[in-house]
């Protein structure tokens, strides 16, 4: 059903919202698991922050980035709507706003998070 | 204009699943519309397509279907927007009757739970309960309802919990909470304030989008559910 239905922008920013909270909790997960090894297997730790640093474990990180920015940022766009429901009129556009900001945030933290890892690489 | 139409077909007695039938079809995109195409079916191909209608002039309610993935009254969907493919199909979330027909007493029974009529135990005067019109104005958008069931059918929170009051019940509760001559608001918040009630909205937009009569649903179901914030603080 979920599938078969065109649903519009309302449903699309609903269907990334949960996907990006799904994400954000699995990485909390793995985030205690992680901080759990310190004490129980300082060795397991260290070799799970050595694949962070991998270029895998970069891109995850960047993903987990842009998983919390969208649903930080659409979170506040239905807080929003919630407090003022005649905003509700202009779902669409602050959706729109939402895209804007995630890029404006966005674009400048890749080059950060991707170019520490070029010059960390001597490139 | 040629149609290639596909209907999503079910009969209890001969199916045990609904199937797609295509149906090829002539029609003029500038005035025919979905329902003209079903007419068409049953009169000249298959007098056992099973489906509701009732005026053909989006009023009653009856026609609601999913037309190309989204719900729409069949009587005012034109074939000029839909282009040479066009798919029909029952409300989602419904139980299929036969073909087009889904069972509504779900729908119906959320609708009734909600008191939709006006409570006034006041002593009733000689004439009409006068009514400013900035108080009118108040719940102008959700009188307009025709109870189809296109936005509580399209809505992802009502098919993961058919309990679900839904957005038309949601409606027509507004209806009468923000009426200045009403006195039940406080039950009917108390009602939507339950498991099934409005916090069930995750404010998607599909109800607002399938609504025929362009009703600002989700803006009403917020305005709901800030009713029931503000009367427990």
């Amino acid at each position: 059903m979920m599938v078969r239905y065109r649903g519009g922008e309302g449903m699309l920013a609903w269907a990334f919202h949960r996907i990006s909270g799904v994400a954000i909790f699995a990485f909390l997960v793995l985030h205690v698991i992680d901080i759990f090894l310190v004490g129980a297997a300082p060795d397991v730790y260290n070799t799970l922050l050595t694949f962070y640093a991998t270029p895998v474990g970069i891109v995850m990180e960047w993903l987990l980035g842009a998983a919390v920015l969208y649903h930080g940022l659409n979170g506040l766009r239905i807080v929003v709507m919630d407090f003022w429901p005649p905003l509700t009129r202009y779902h669409r556009q602050l959706w729109y706003l939402v895209w804007l900001l995630f890029l404006l945030i966005g674009i400048p933290v890749t080059t950060v998070i991707f170019g520490a890892f070029v010059r960390s690489l001597g490139l | 204009m040629q149609i290639d139409l596909r209907i999503l077909r079910y009969d209890p007695e001969r199916d045990a699943k609904p199937h797609w039938e295509s149906y090829g079809l002539e029609a003029d995109p500038k005035t025919d519309r979905v329902l003209d195409l079903l007419h068409r079916v049953k009169h000249d191909h298959d007098g056992s397509l099973t489906f509701r209608r009732s005026c053909g002039h989006g009023i009653c309610g009856s026609d609601a279907l999913l037309i190309n993935g989204r719900n729409r009254l069949a009587c005012k969907e034109r074939i000029e927007k839909l282009g040479r493919r066009i798919s029909v199909a029952p409300l989602p979330g419904l139980p299929v009757v036969k073909d087009l027909v889904v069972d509504m007493d779900g729908f119906f029974d959320s609708y009734r739970r909600v008191m939709p009529f006006l409570v006034n135990d006041g002593p009733v005067p000689e004439r009409e309960r006068r009514q400013s019109p900035e108080d009118r104005a108040r719940y102008d958008d959700t009188t307009k309802c025709i109870l189809c069931a296109a936005c509580t059918s399209s809505c992802p929170s009502f098919w993961a919990k058919e309990a679900y009051v839904g957005p038309a019940a949601i409606v027509n509760a507004h209806r009468f909470i923000f009426d200045s001559r009403d006195e039940a608001a406080d039950e009917r918040l108390e009602i939507l304030a339950g498991d099934d009630g409005v916090w069930r909205c995750r404010t998607i937009f599909n109800c607002t989008d399938a609504c025929p009569r362009g009703i600002h649903i989700t803006q009403a179901i917020l305005e709901v559910s800030s009713a029931i914030v503000e009367r427990r603080t």
